[in-house]
């Protein structure tokens, strides 16, 4: 079974759009033949794309390598404030790690899916208004 | 003796993990249920399943393990196993996703067009594969030999490898969401409960810290408190300051075994001496007279440098006239060094009482005395300088590679990416990673309490060796609570005077119960232990799964017979599966000695060296050509490979590096740790041979790139595929 599953990555999504009812490009580009096309398949269009997630994914991962090497640096400078008891006992070194970086992480994935959902959004929106009337809907559609 | 509590709850998780697998099992027969298996589950169920199939035995007892040897340092294991994820999402998984490449050897594919490049990259599902089972089968080997004391850690890891391996190769045991889910839950009850129990008796999270470190116990006695129970520590123990904080016994390991250098830098005086042996001069001349004779070799037979020679001298005039009753002649032989220091070559000495007479005689006088192998080297102390390896860049060198590897190396593992959009709606998915990265979070941060525990409450652990060691306490600390309700007399006084007054107004069912007789110490024993069956169950056979179908998928269906037919592979991958869970087993026997979460970080370490360059740069690069993906890839995997496997080697005793360790301190991190220099190696690689082969470029490589990054929305894939089926 599995060896058949493994294979079935690809073969899957290729079966996808046959069986659902998902947005699809032929529907519209009976409507809007050429300037959809175009525009999706533009240089610029993908530039724009790729530049603006990059954006978003190198802010978070800034963010979160920022705790990461600057935690070493502070232990590696600073050992005497880092080794001070805070409350309850913890070190704040040991307080910072051990319990802290969790909620901060949690932090961080929530701001980038929030706003990976929004680019999105726009992406489809952008796309959608450079079409017809038809894919507009399709845009609004898929992005709900 | 086998206690009933701890056999029959490992037994319970046994059999309720095999009859849920064979039950999904069943119930899924066809193969898109596999990977669709998230569609008809909430975002809780699925988050549950991701987090469960996540959770390893590194996790579940290699971290307390680690954290009770090592201390601080080992914190970054569980905070890097939970940010690896967030490395994950950000750069990688979306894209990922929106291709529609479940497996990194389909992506490998799929971008490069290239059915050669998915047959190379199958190889590193297989090195990571078995890199990260051997620390399962630890786990497994020592938890066995908990639950049935007496048995070899070898038998343990082959019932373990033997039970799972039948149970894929009859077909349980998949990756089917419910009982992954199911794994989560009981991981995260096995592993809270107890803690909570045990710091309702024994005192919370941050006063156990408390505790460990200078002036700790001292300002608890101030504030008139109890003070939190703590055993005498072993000498193999860690003294408190380099547990507690940072860049401790863990990454300055290399650095402070070199030893330090002695430079001399006084001037030579030469004297001649007469040593006349006092054996000869002495009264009592008989042979069995304990006598020290100095003799100087080498050199100038005569000259000795002032102030040892005199130093010696005077010793040798003080021993000859004592004259003891008995002991055999000592026999010191001084030769002085080029620098005018002087040589003490002490046969016979180190092993009679007298040696530590000599030697305390000497640096009574002023005389450095340093031991090198047999022979020992006097300095005057006044003018030498003691030069010590700082291990602190060492260590943050060490801790930095670290980081690196599980960080970039959670990215690459195999049976990660599987698992991780079983949703098949975009929002659904991102919804669901945000909930793993919750529970696995949360999971995170017991562990280390363990190690913290367990440090204060069974430090005799420290001097067990494998499976007997550290790597256990997660199962053994429980029964501290045994301990209070056998010997109420017998422990220390402020100890269980604490523990009861912690437990009083906290109201813990432990502290209440255990007067009544209920066997808590075991009870929770055995929930620990259950969890640990659940993990290394869970992960071996998931990793069982993906190597197996790997070799009978990829390298038996498409290299060796492309022709064969689906019942042949069928056959082939039980086959596969027995041959792979043989030699996974087989690992597993070799490394009792290595501790499970090492184990663990060292299959990131590989992961980040060749997969995470591949997935991080054909995401985001759109100049990659397949030649550069591979050269990187390849040589960035197989780089770390060796170095790891040389660290191991070395640490198992097969090949002696000890003096090439000694000598090269550096080389010894970066072996141990190779992210550092192997993930940047391999992205450096692919750029070059990438920019040199670009007219291999796919001519289709935006829109590849335009599938990666689009919105599903849009529908590029369908689009995508349909132009591939024209072609």
């Amino acid at each position: 079974l599995r060896v058949i599953a493994r294979s079935g990555a690809l073969w899957y999504i290729a079966r996808v759009p046959a069986d659902s009812p998902s947005p699809h490009p032929a529907d519209s580009s009976s409507r809007a033949p050429r300037s959809r096309e175009d525009f999706l398949h533009s240089e610029g269009f993908l530039r724009e794309l790729m530049s603006r997630q990059l954006r978003l994914s190198v802010l978070c991962a800034l963010a979160f390598l920022s705790m990461l090497v600057g935690l070493p640096l502070a232990n590696y400078f600073l050992p005497e404030l880092m080794a001070r008891r805070v409350g309850g006992g913890f070190t704040l070194t040991w307080f910072i790690l051990g319990i802290g970086f969790f909620p901060a992480v949690w932090l961080i994935a929530w701001y980038f899916i929030r706003n990976s959902m929004r680019l999105e959004r726009e992406e489809v929106q952008t796309v959608a208004a450079k079409s017809g009337a038809g894919t507009a809907e399709n845009g609004r559609r898929a992005s709900r | 003796m086998i206690d009933p509590w701890i056999l029959g709850f490992s037994l319970l998780t046994v059999g309720a993990t095999i009859w849920m697998g064979f039950r999904a099992a069943r119930q899924s027969k066809t193969a898109s249920d596999f990977f669709v298996a998230g569609r008809g589950v909430s975002v809780g169920w699925n988050a549950s399943a991701i987090s469960g199939e996540y959770l390893s035995a590194a996790s579940f007892m290699g971290i307390a393990g680690m954290v009770m040897s090592s201390g601080y340092d080992a914190l970054w294991y569980p905070v890097c196993y939970a940010c690896g994820y967030l490395f994950l999402l950000l750069f990688i998984a979306g894209p990922l996703r929106r291709f529609g490449a479940y497996t990194i050897p389909d992506f490998a594919e799929g971008r490069y067009d290239s059915p050669v490049f998915r047959k190379i990259a199958v190889v590193f599902v297989l090195f990571i594969g078995f890199f990260y089972t051997m620390p399962q089968m630890k786990g497994a080997g020592t938890t066995l030999a908990y639950v049935f004391p007496g048995l070899p850690y070898w038998a343990g890891v082959v019932v373990v490898g033997s039970v799972i391996t039948l149970n894929v190769a009859l077909g349980g045991m998949k990756g089917i969401t419910l009982v992954q889910a199911f794994q989560y839950w009981a991981k995260m009850f096995a592993i809270s409960i107890p803690v909570f129990v045990l710091m309702s008796v024994y005192g919370h999270y941050g006063r156990q810290l408390e505790a460990n470190g200078v002036g700790g116990a001292a300002a608890g006695a101030q504030a008139g408190e109890a003070s939190i129970r703590r055993e005498a520590l072993p000498p193999k123990a860690p003294a408190d300051a380099p547990w507690l904080n940072p860049f401790g016994p863990l990454t300055t390991k290399a650095a402070k075994a070199v030893p330090p250098t002695y430079t001399y830098t006084g001037a030579t005086v030469s004297e001649r001496i007469q040593l006349n042996p006092p054996a000869t001069s002495g009264a009592a001349a008989k042979d069995k007279d304990p006598v020290v004779v100095v003799v100087p070799v080498g050199g100038d037979q005569t000259g000795m440098t002032f102030p040892v020679a005199q130093i010696v001298r005077s010793y040798v005039q003080a021993v000859g006239t004592e004259a003891a009753s008995s002991g055999p002649v000592e026999l010191i032989l001084a030769k002085m060094w080029a620098d005018g220091s002087v040589r003490l070559d002490v046969r016979t000495l180190s092993t009679t009482p007298r040696a530590s007479e000599v030697l305390g005689f000497l640096r009574t006088n002023g005389v450095l005395v340093i031991r090198e192998g047999a022979a020992y080297r006097a300095l005057p102390e006044k003018e030498t300088v003691v030069t010590r390896l700082d291990p602190k860049p060492y260590a943050l060198l060490y801790t930095y590679s670290l980081i690196m590897a599980l960080v970039c190396g959670t990215a690459g593992l195999p049976h990660i990416l599987v698992r991780f959009y079983t949703n098949p709606d975009g929002v659904a998915a991102k919804r669901t990673t945000m909930w793993v990265m919750i529970l696995i979070g949360i999971f995170y941060v017991f562990p280390p309490v363990f190690g913290l525990m367990g440090r204060n409450l069974m430090p005799e652990l420290y001097s067990g060796i494998g499976a007997k060691g550290t790597d256990k306490i997660v199962l053994e600390l429980p029964k501290a609570l045994d301990r209070i309700a056998s010997t109420p007399s017998a422990g220390s006084g402020p100890g269980v005077a604490g523990a009861t007054a912690a437990s009083a107004p906290a109201g813990g069912a432990a502290g209440n119960a255990a007067p009544q007789g209920l066997p808590w110490g075991s009870i929770l024993s055995g929930i620990t232990c259950a969890g640990a069956f659940a993990a290394f169950m869970s992960t071996f056979s998931g990793l069982l799964v993906s190597m197996t179908g790997a070799l009978a998928h990829d390298v038996y269906g498409r290299i060796l017979r492309p022709q064969s037919t689906a019942r042949e592979r069928m056959a082939m991958f039980k086959l596969f599966a027995w041959l792979i869970g043989g030699v996974a087993t087989l690992l597993g026997c070799f490394v009792e000695p290595l501790q499970i979460n090492f184990m663990v970080g060292q299959a990131f370490a590989i992961a980040a060296a060749s997969y995470f360059p591949l997935l991080f740069m054909s995401v985001w690069w759109r100049k990659m050509t397949m030649r550069g993906a591979a050269t990187g890839m390849l040589a960035g995997g197989i780089a770390a490979v060796a170095a790891v496997s040389v660290t191991n080697f070395s640490d198992l005793g097969w090949v002696n590096l000890q003096s090439v360790w000694l000598a090269h301190p550096l080389l010894r991190i970066l072996c141990e740790q190779p992210a550092i220099w192997a993930v940047p190696g391999a992205i450096f690689l692919m750029v070059i041979v990438s920019l040199r082969t670009q007219h291999e470029l796919p001519s289709d490589t935006r829109m590849k790139m335009l599938v990666l990054h689009a919105p599903e929305e849009l529908g590029l894939k369908a689009e995508y595929i349909r132009e591939h089926e024209g072609h």
